[in-house]
C-alpha cells in the first residue's frame, strides 16, 4: 500500500516537474496572446486592408523557400559525405557544420555588402556591361531565401548525418545485400528512416526563419514580423503588435504540424550496438570533382567567404585612424557573452533532461502535452519574449509585494537571472528535442530492468538514461549555446546595465550602418560559436570512424 | 560521465565566484544610470562627464521603443536616471505616458530652443539631424534637383530616385512634418507618389552609395550620413540641396532626452542634461557630424565646410510631428509605400 502510494507520488512529481517547467515557458508567451482580449479591431482592419496580405504571403513564400533549401541541401550534403568517397570528403563531413557559427544577421548584411546592388560585384559587372546590364536582384525575397538557406541548413544537416550513422546504416547494408541498387536503398529504406530527422531539422530551420526580423528587412522582405516590429515601433501600440504576433505563432504551429506530418510513423529508435556508418563508395572522374565543387561552394559561400571578408575588415579598421569603437571594453563584452551562454546552457540542459526523464517515469498525458507547450517559446519573435519576460515578472513582483514580500526592483527586468530566463524561454525547446531524442532512443525495455532490480527513477536517470543520452546532452547543449551566444533582441532588451555582449556591440555599430566597424565583433562571435560546433563535429566524425 | 562533469564543476564554480565579484564590486563616488537609444559615440560624452564632474555613468544602450517600454514597466524600481533616444515619437509617448518629469531649468530653456523641447519640459533636444535631398553630382547639375520633398512625388522622377523604408524612424518623422503641414490627404498624396517613383530601400548609406553608382540620382537621408561618406571619401559624387528653402524650411528629426519620473537622483540626471546641452554639445555631435541643439555652439568643422549652417528649418514642435508618428506609420501603409 505504501509502495503504491510512494510510486503515485513520484509519478505525479515528475509529471509535475514537467509542466511547471511547460508554464515557465507558456507563461510570458501568454501574457501576450491575452492581448486579444482587448482587441484592436481598427489596426487590424487597417492592417488587412493594406500591409498584411502581403505580409503573409512574403513570409510563406519564405518560410517554404528556406525548408525546402534547408533540407534539399543538408540533407543532399550530409548523403554525400555520408556515403562517398571523394576528394576532401572526410574534411568537409566536419567543415560543412562551420556556417552553423554563422549569426543569420551577419550573414545578411555581408551577403548585401559583398552583392548588394552596391557591392563590388555589381559595381566591376556594370563597369563590363553597363549601367542598366541585368544582375539578379539580390536584396528580394530570393535573395533572402537563399542567405537563410546558407546559414540554416547545418541544422538538417548535423541531425540528417546524425540519423545516417545510427539509424539508418544497418538497414541500407541489409538492402543492398538484399540486391537493391545504392539509389533504390537510399530511396526505399534510408530516406524514411532519417525522415523524422529530416522534419525536425526543417520545423528549427523555419522558426529560425519565422522570428527574425532584422535579415529580412536587409533584403527589403516584408514578413509579418516585420509587421509586428514596425507597428510595435512605429505605432507605440503595443498590445495591437502582440496581436499581430499571434499571426507568427500561427504560422509556427504550422510548421509543428508539418514535422509531425513529415515525420510520418516513424520513431527514433536504436537497434543497439554502435553503429559503424555506411560503407562509403568511390566516387571516381567528373563526380569526384563535382562532389568536391559542391561542398567546397558551400562552405566557402556560407562560411569562409564572410569571414574572410570580416577579417579584411576588421583588418582595415584597426589599422586605420577611426578603429573600432570601446575596443578597450573587448573582455567585458566577451566575458558576458560567455557567462550568459554558460547559464542558458546550464538551466537548459539541466530543465530539458528533467522533461525527458519525465516523459518515461511521470504521467503520460500531461509530460507529452507539457513537452509540446515548450516548444512554443521557440516559435516567437525574441522582441515578443522579451517584452513576455517583463510582463511576467512585474506581474510576480506585484504579487509578492501584495503578500509582503519586496524584490528589489532591478530583479523583475534588468537582472541577469531574468535574462536567462527568457533565454531559457526562447531555447529549452531545441535543447529539449535534442535530450529527447537521446532518452528516447534508450529502449524502454532498459528502464524496466532498471526499474525492476530496484533503482529508484532518479537513479535510473543517472545512471542509465543519462549515460547512454551524452551525445545527445552534448548536442543539446551546444545548439543551445551557439543560439544563445548568436541572440540579439532579448539581450538588448532585457540585460541589466553594463551587461553588453557582443552581439550588443554588433548591434551598436550595425544600427548605425557603420557595418565595416562592427566586423570584430562580428568575427568574434563567429570565432568563438567555432569552438562548440568544433567540438560537436569532431564527435560526430570520430564515432563515425 | 564523470570525466565531463568535473572540469565542467569545476568551471561552473569558477564562474559563479566570478559573477559574485563582479555584482559586488561597487564603485565609490556618484552612479548616473542612463538608458539611451543613440549609440554611435555617445560614451565619450560620458566619459568627458566623468572626468569633469566625477559622476560615474552606467549605460543601457538598445532599441528606442523597446527602452522606453523597460522603463515604463520597471516603474518606480526602474533604475534609469535618464533616458535619451533619437526618435522625436519616442520621446512624446514617453511624456505621454509619464515616464518623464517636468524639468524646471534655466540653463535647459535657454539652451534648447522652444520648438526643440517639450511644451511643459519634459523632454529637450540635444541634436538636430537634417533630412534632406541628396543626389548624384555627376549626373545633375544643382539647378536640376528638385529643391521640395513634394517635387519628388512628380512623374518625373518616377525610377529616379532612392528613399528609405518606412520601418525606420526618420522617414516616419519626415512623413509625419508633411501630415501636420500639409494635411493628411495631401501627404497621402505626396507618399503615393514617393511610392510610384521610388526605389525603397533598407538604409541611408546604401541610399547614398546607389546615388554614387549612379543607380538613383536623387535621394532623402540624414544629412550627417553624407558627412560621413565625405569624411572618408572627399570625391564622394554626391551633394545635398536643404530642402524648401523658399518654403517652410528643411525638416529636421532629434535626439533628446528627459529625467524619468522615478529617478532615484534627479538633481543630478537634470544637471547631466544640462550639461549635454551646453559645454558636452561638442563631444556628443562632433563624431557622428550632427548640428548641435544648442545654436551657440558651432557645429563640427566638416559639415560647416561642406553643407554650411546657413539654413531654413522648418519650425515645426518637434513635439507635433513627434505625436504624429503612429499616423505616419499608417499613412504610409495607406500608399503601399513600402
Amino acid at each position: 500500500m505504501a509502495s503504491t502510494f510512494g510510486r503515485r507520488w513520484g509519478t505525479a512529481s515528475w509529471s509535475l516537474s514537467a509542466v511547471v517547467a511547460a508554464l515557465l515557458v507558456v507563461v510570458p508567451v501568454g501574457m501576450l496572446a491575452a492581448s486579444i482580449l482587448r482587441p484592436s479591431p481598427d489596426v487590424w482592419s487597417q492592417q488587412w486592408r493594406t500591409r498584411l496580405p502581403g505580409e503573409l504571403v512574403s513570409t510563406a513564400i519564405l518560410l517554404s523557400g528556406v525548408a525546402v533549401g534547408a533540407v534539399l541541401l543538408g540533407t543532399g550534403l550530409a548523403w554525400l559525405v555520408s556515403a562517398y568517397e571523394f576528394r576532401g570528403a572526410r574534411t568537409f563531413g566536419w567543415m560543412l557544420i562551420l556556417p552553423f557559427a554563422m549569426p543569420s544577421y551577419i550573414l545578411g548584411f555581408l551577403t548585401l555588402s559583398t552583392f548588394g546592388r552596391t557591392g563590388p560585384i555589381q559595381d566591376t559587372w556594370r563597369s563590363w556591361f553597363g549601367r542598366d546590364a541585368w544582375f539578379p536582384e539580390v536584396e528580394s525575397l530570393t535573395g533572402a531565401i537563399v542567405a537563410f538557406t546558407l546559414v540554416l541548413y547545418p541544422y538538417v544537416y548535423l541531425l540528417a548525418r546524425a540519423a545516417l550513422r545510427d539509424q539508418a546504416a544497418g538497414a541500407y547494408h541489409a538492402a543492398r545485400t538484399l540486391g537493391a541498387g545504392p539509389t533504390e536503398a537510399a530511396r526505399r529504406v534510408v530516406l524514411p528512416l532519417v525522415r523524422p530527422a529530416i522534419a525536425a531539422g526543417a520545423a528549427v530551420v523555419m522558426m529560425e526563419t519565422l522570428t527574425d526580423f532584422a535579415t529580412v528587412q536587409y533584403f527589403g522582405v516584408d514578413t509579418v514580423s516585420v509587421g509586428v516590429f514596425r507597428i510595435w515601433n512605429g505605432t507605440y501600440d503595443r498590445n495591437a503588435a502582440s496581436e499581430i504576433a499571434t499571426l507568427v505563432l500561427a504560422f509556427a504551429l504550422i510548421a509543428i504540424g508539418l514535422e509531425r506530418i513529415g515525420r510520418g510513423r516513424a520513431r527514433f529508435g536504436q537497434s543497439g550496438g554502435a553503429a559503424a556508418g555506411i560503407e562509403r563508395r568511390m566516387l571516381t572522374g567528373w563526380r569526384s570533382w563535382a562532389a568536391t565543387a559542391v561542398c567546397g561552394g558551400v562552405v566557402v559561400a556560407a562560411f569562409a567567404g564572410p569571414v574572410v571578408q570580416l577579417t579584411i575588415w576588421a583588418v582595415r579598421e584597426q589599422t586605420g585612424d577611426r578603429g573600432t569603437p570601446l575596443l578597450d571594453q573587448y573582455p567585458g563584452y566577451l566575458w558576458h557573452s560567455l557567462q550568459l551562454v554558460f547559464y542558458t546552457v546550464l538551466i537548459c540542459t539541466v530543465v530539458a533532461v528533467a522533461v525527458a526523464n519525465a516523459r518515461r517515469f511521470g504521467g503520460r498525458r500531461s509530460t507529452q502535452l507539457a513537452s509540446r507547450a515548450i516548444a512554443v517559446g521557440y516559435a516567437v519573435p525574441g522582441p515578443v519574449v522579451g517584452i513576455g519576460v517583463i510582463l511576467t515578472m512585474v506581474a510576480v513582483d506585484r504579487g509578492l509585494e501584495a503578500i509582503g514580500l519586496d524584490l528589489p526592483g532591478f530583479v523583475a527586468t534588468g537582472s541577469l537571472l531574468v535574462l536567462v530566463y527568457a533565454y531559457t524561454v526562447r531555447f529549452l525547446a531545441p535543447g529539449l528535442s535534442a535530450v529527447e531524442s537521446g532518452v528516447g532512443q534508450v529502449p524502454e525495455e532498459m528502464t524496466a530492468s532498471a526499474r525492476t532490480l530496484g533503482a529508484a527513477p532518479l537513479e535510473t536517470a543517472r545512471r542509465v538514461h543519462l549515460p547512454l543520452a551524452k551525445a545527445s546532452l552534448f548536442s543539446a547543449a551546444v545548439l543551445v549555446g551557439v543560439d544563445a551566444l548568436k541572440e540579439l533582441p532579448i539581450v538588448l532588451l532585457l540585460r541589466p546595465l553594463g551587461f553588453d555582449t557582443l552581439p550588443v556591440w554588433v548591434f551598436n555599430l550595425a544600427s548605425e550602418s557603420r557595418y565595416q566597424q562592427a566586423a570584430l565583433p562580428a568575427l568574434s562571435i563567429i570565432v568563438v560559436a567555432l569552438i562548440p560546433v568544433f567540438l560537436l563535429s569532431r564527435r560526430l566524425d570520430g564515432a563515425s570512424r | 560521465m564523470n570525466s565531463i562533469s568535473r572540469p565542467f564543476r569545476f568551471g561552473a564554480v569558477a564562474l559563479g565566484a566570478a559573477l559574485v565579484a563582479t555584482a559586488c564590486s561597487g564603485s565609490d563616488g556618484e552612479m548616473l544610470h542612463v538608458y539611451s537609444g543613440r549609440h554611435y559615440d555617445i560614451e565619450k560624452a560620458f566619459e568627458l562627464y566623468e572626468e569633469e564632474t566625477g559622476v560615474n555613468i552606467e549605460f543601457l544602450t538598445g532599441n528606442d521603443a523597446a527602452l522606453r517600454e523597460r522603463i515604463e514597466a520597471e516603474g518606480e524600481d526602474t533604475e534609469a536616471d535618464a533616458y535619451i533616444t533619437v526618435d522625436a515619437g519616442n520621446l512624446a509617448t514617453a511624456a505621454a505616458d509619464g515616464l518623464f518629469q517636468p524639468l524646471e531649468s534655466e540653463i535647459l530653456q535657454s539652451a534648447i530652443p522652444t520648438e526643440l523641447s517639450d511644451p511643459d519640459g519634459y523632454w529637450y533636444a540635444l541634436t538636430i539631424r537634417a533630412r534632406t535631398i541628396v543626389y548624384n553630382s555627376d549626373l545633375l547639375d544643382e539647378s536640376e534637383v528638385p529643391t521640395t520633398y513634394e517635387e519628388l512625388a512628380e512623374p518625373e522622377w518616377q525610377g529616379r530616385i532612392c528613399l528609405r523604408n518606412s520601418t525606420n524612424v526618420y522617414q516616419q518623422s519626415l512623413v509625419a512634418s508633411l501630415i501636420a503641414n500639409l494635411g493628411e490627404d495631401e501627404a497621402l498624396r505626396i507618399v503615393e507618389g514617393w511610392a510610384a517613383n521610388a526605389e525603397i530601400l533598407s538604409n541611408d548609406v546604401l541610399i547614398l552609395e546607389s546615388l554614387a553608382d549612379g543607380l538613383c540620382e536623387v535621394g532623402i537621408t540624414n544629412h550627417y550620413y553624407l558627412g560621413r561618406m565625405l569624411e572618408e571619401d572627399p570625391d564622394f559624387p554626391v551633394d545635398l540641396v536643404w530642402a524648401d528653402q523658399d518654403g517652410r524650411g528643411v525638416h529636421v528629426n532629434i535626439s533628446g532626452g528627459g529625467v524619468t519620473t522615478y529617478s532615484k537622483q534627479p538633481e543630478l540626471a537634470r544637471q547631466f542634461l544640462e550639461w549635454l546641452a551646453t559645454d558636452g554639445q561638442d563631444v556628443l555631435v562632433s563624431a557622428n557630424h550632427e548640428y548641435p541643439a544648442n545654436p551657440s555652439v558651432p557645429p563640427e568643422p566638416l559639415i560647416t565646410s561642406e553643407f554650411g549652417t546657413d539654413f531654413v528649418r522648418d519650425p515645426l514642435d518637434a513635439a507635433t510631428f513627434g505625436a504624429l508618428n503612429a499616423d505616419a506609420v499608417r499613412l504610409m501603409d495607406e500608399a503601399g509605400y513600402g
